[in-house]
């Protein structure tokens, strides 16, 4: 079934799209769940309809559906994809659907992963290309189309909003008119693909198509599928990190009014009921002996212990340029680590999965960033073959990276087995925060040589986990990570001595995972503290020794830019500090200026925060600036409170009430720059995640003279003063 | 148990225990979904509803405490005319990432604004310091308040 809202107001008000639109703009997911009395839309076998590739369909009555092969998590992207399609489609985005992609890696693969994922910031980056092919393609099929009708040449026609126009004689042909004899057309070999100065919706920051039904409780997470006859469960997985489940007494929860069936599995425990409530209280209710094996010894101590003493030991060399020997031999040398905890995602939606089962069939409704991961991992959960396994994306409330996994799925499938009929399957927020798959622990150590005010020798260790070695095999080449040293070999600053090495240590037990700003979080952290102290030691000001340093003009011009625009170098109250972090991290560049306050108990006030980014061609500036301010937040979020430790094989953390956000009282005001440059499109959800945490803590730095290597920031660190 | 709920203007009979969430009622029961599930312990606002006009979290407020008092969801929210100006706001200034918090964003905005129709950055920060938002749009969160509260136009 198609959702098909209209977007009165909301639209009128979408003026930049084409400065006259009025209503009529049909926005539209293919989710087939909303409310069970809902009827069902059988599927579209319109003929004629237009479908030259698998992003655009145009059918004869005037639809345009694109499909919409990354998911929208919060960062835009339908809106995106959209407008690069319509752009070199030229159609009018007021007549669009828009349609999540069904699970289909031959379709809907991300070009850089192989896979269907979302991730990395690299949605644009991966399919501005195919995109722009895909709408320009389709585009010139069309005007072949109408041309052949004409009997004129294809090169005397034009295109702009949904209609092919002959100027000669003024004729005109809607892309509906055309759709049944534009397929037979012959694709383009090397299609021509718009000058952007013709541009008429790309660089513009036209409305998101998905918000409208995100202000009146219309738009449909995963959280919100609605089946005929659905039950709700709620699960509890060992609390010790791969343990089992002992011995069960569950006549106390069967008592419960609402609870109907308890699940036992060998490691987890699922309560049934007519609703989460009755779930949720069986699940209390139940009395669980664990067999809680070998890792209820574990500690965070002890992780940090052994974490501490793997990165004493050589890495594998993941970039060596000049001679480092000799850099490292040359002037005055330094060294020091910098540590990054275990972090959990805590998407606002908590993690959920609804599954029907039957002997021959898995249906599955949930938000996820890995669709056809997730259509193989229900399939081998099932016990089914691939094609009996459906999945329905919808919109996720956060992805961050906890999307990345399958984890949920298998555990709804598994559960949604022993159910008779569909079931909803919800984790509570303390069953979410304790069985997470967490951003690793990370200890990265720098050293570096000063001669003259100049680094000469730069050697760079980075320590953690290898999520890649687990989460996409091929791309773990000669034991290295290229994802946890992928701001340490990508550097911006120009140092003639340059060595890069990886140590992985998996931390035992703790699983870990893709956590939103990935690699860059640690390297991007380590190497601009670490710059900052160097400038100190050169005698220099933070952003005048990067500007000397730095080597990559575009990421130069945003520490100009952000300079000014900060006011940096003007005088300050004492105990309020100004601190710059630089990064050209997932093909944007990216400079930020973060004031903060910082009290005689270590407290932290957070002032004011500014950054200016080139992402190259802005595709949509105000959605890249929505992502600078919320990755700023999400950032700056872990670096003030986030921290998952571990005691006797368990986290110690549960809800939001030891594991802290940062809320609006405490929010800083926010200034973002979008530079705008020709250059093709960088990322830009995860470029702000990154950009916070060194920056906060250069502040800090700058304000109290306490250089702070760890995070979360340690207050009473701080508020005792040890200068270093 | 039977219970008759007045939601958004209209009745709703519900057979729920009284001690269960007001939250539960909603979306599992009467599949009412835009109020959202967040943390369970009235942490996050995600759940916020309006009764009598108040905000209150519907994850801890048993629905026998509710009685005949009027709730109002993020489906009834544009009915009064402050609701309205609110989820106007919201678009006009593009507040919105994920969304999966804003229900309870603007439950909590428009009982603000109703009860303080020109808040103050602490009258903000007071009445919004209980919703989280883990995409980060507090900055955007706070202008439209403002500008929801002025009437002016970005």
């Amino acid at each position: 079934m198609t959702i098909a809202a209209k977007i009165p107001d909301a639209f009128s008000r979408r003026t930049l799209l084409t400065g006259g639109l009025a209503s009529g703009f049909l926005f539209a997911f293919h989710v087939p769940v909303r409310a069970a009395n809902e009827p069902v839309q059988p599927p579209d076998t319109t003929d004629g309809k237009f479908a030259p590739n698998a992003f655009i369909r145009i059918d004869a009555a005037g639809h345009t559906a694109l499909v919409m092969p990354q998911v929208e998590m919060g960062q835009g992207i339908y809106t995106a994809v959209a407008m690069i399609l319509a752009e070199e489609l030229d159609a009018d985005l007021a007549q669009v659907t828009l349609e999540a992609a069904p699970p289909n890696d031959k379709l809907y693969a991300n070009p850089t992963f192989g896979i269907q994922v979302t991730g990395n910031s690299n949605s644009i980056r991966a399919f501005w290309k195919p995109l722009r092919n895909a709408g320009a393609s389709a585009r010139a099929m069309l005007v072949q189309a109408a041309a052949q009708q004409w009997q004129v040449e294809p090169a005397s026609c034009t295109t702009s909003k949904g209609e092919v126009t002959h100027g000669a004689s003024g004729r005109k042909l809607s892309y509906a008119e055309l759709a049944s004899t534009a397929g037979s057309q012959t694709p383009p070999k090397d299609v021509a693909l718009k000058d952007p100065k013709d541009f008429v919706y790309i660089g513009k920051p036209l409305k998101r198509f998905d918000t409208p039904d995100k202000v009146n409780g219309k738009a449909v997470y995963g959280i919100d599928a609605m089946l005929p006859g659905m039950k709700f469960a709620t699960l509890a997985a060992c609390p010790v990190f791969g343990g089992k489940v002992g011995k069960v007494d569950d006549s106390a929860a069967r008592k419960i009014p609402g609870v109907r069936q308890v699940v036992i599995l060998d490691d987890m425990v699922a309560v049934v009921g007519d609703h989460m409530w009755a779930a949720k209280k069986g699940l209390e209710a139940l009395r669980i002996d664990w067999a809680e094996g070998p890792n209820a010894r574990i500690s965070s101590k002890d992780i940090w212990q052994d974490l501490r003493a793997a990165s004493e030991k050589d890495g594998v060399v993941a970039k060596s340029t000049g001679d480092i020997a000799k850099g490292l031999a040359t002037g005055e040398k330094y060294e020091q680590s910098y540590e990054l905890p275990f972090l959990a995602h805590a998407t606002m939606e908590p993690v959920n999965c609804t599954v029907h089962v039957t002997p021959d069939s898995c249906e599955i409704w949930t938000g996820t960033q890995i669709m056809t991961r997730v259509q193989s991992a229900a399939a081998k959960a099932a016990g089914l073959p691939v094609d009996k396994v459906t999945v329905t994306n919808h919109l996720l409330g956060g992805g961050f990276g906890r999307k990345l996994e399958p984890d949920m799925v298998i555990a709804a499938v598994r559960i949604a087995k022993q159910v008779d009929g569909p079931v909803k399957v919800v984790w509570t927020r303390e069953e979410d925060v304790q069985h997470d798959i967490y951003r690793p622990v990370y200890r990265d150590t720098i050293a570096a040589t000063l001669s003259d005010g100049k680094i000469v020798g730069w050697k760079y260790k980075v320590t953690g986990s290898a999520v890649i070695a687990r989460w996409l095999p091929p791309a773990f080449q000669k034991g290295i990570d290229i994802d946890a040293i992928d701001s340490a070999v990508d550097m911006p600053y120009d140092i003639p001595n340059f060595h890069v090495e990886y140590v992985r240590a998996e931390p035992p037990a703790v699983p870990t995972g893709f956590w939103r700003g990935v690699g860059p979080n640690n390297n991007v952290f380590a190497i601009e503290c670490f710059i900052d102290e160097l400038a100190r030691k050169a005698n220099k000001d933070p952003v005048a020794f990067r500007r000397d340093t730095l080597g990559e003009p575009r990421l130069k011009a945003a520490l100009d830019y952000v300079a000014e625009k900060s006011g940096w170098g003007q005088p300050l109250p004492s105990r309020v500090g100004r601190g710059v972090s630089v990064q050209p991290s997932f093909g944007s560049f990216i400079a930020t200026v973060v004031e903060a306050e910082v009290d005689e108990q270590g407290e932290v006030h957070l002032r004011r925060v500014t950054s200016a980014v080139d992402a190259g061609i802005a595709v949509n500036p105000d959605i890249i600036m929505a992502q600078i301010e919320g990755g700023l937040i999400f950032g700056l979020t872990a670096a003030l409170y986030g921290e998952i430790t571990i005691d006797k094989g368990r986290v110690q953390q549960s809800n939001f009430h030891d594991y802290r956000m940062l809320r609006i009282d405490q929010a800083p005001k926010i200034e973002v720059h979008v530079i705008s440059s020709g250059e093709a499109p960088g990322g830009i959800g995860e470029t702000g995640v990154t950009a916070g945490p060194p920056a906060l803590r250069n502040a800090i730095y700058a304000a109290t003279g306490v250089a702070l290597r760890r995070l979360p920031i340690d207050r009473s660190l701080i508020a005792a003063g040890k200068k270093s | 148990m039977t219970t008759t709920l007045m939601i958004n203007g209209e009745q709703k009979s519900v057979d729920a225990p009284p001690e269960m969430p007001l939250l539960w009622v909603l979306r599992d029961i009467l599949g009412m979904t835009g109020t959202k599930f967040g943390c369970g312990i009235a942490q996050c606002g995600a759940c916020t509803v309006h009764v009598d006009g108040k905000p209150v979290r519907s994850c801890v407020l048993p629905v026998s405490a509710v009685r005949d008092r009027a709730v109002t969801t993020i489906e009834g929210v544009s009915a009064s005319p402050t609701g309205a100006k609110v989820q106007k706001a919201w678009l006009d200034l593009e507040v919105i990432q994920c969304g999966y918090c804003q229900s309870g964003q603007i439950m909590s905005a428009a009982a603000l604004l109703a009860a303080t129709p020109n808040p103050d950055d602490s009258d903000i920060d007071a009445a919004m310091a209980g919703n989280i938002c883990r995409c980060g749009t507090y900055v955007r969160i706070r202008a439209a308040i403002k500008q929801a509260a002025s009437g002016r136009q970005s």
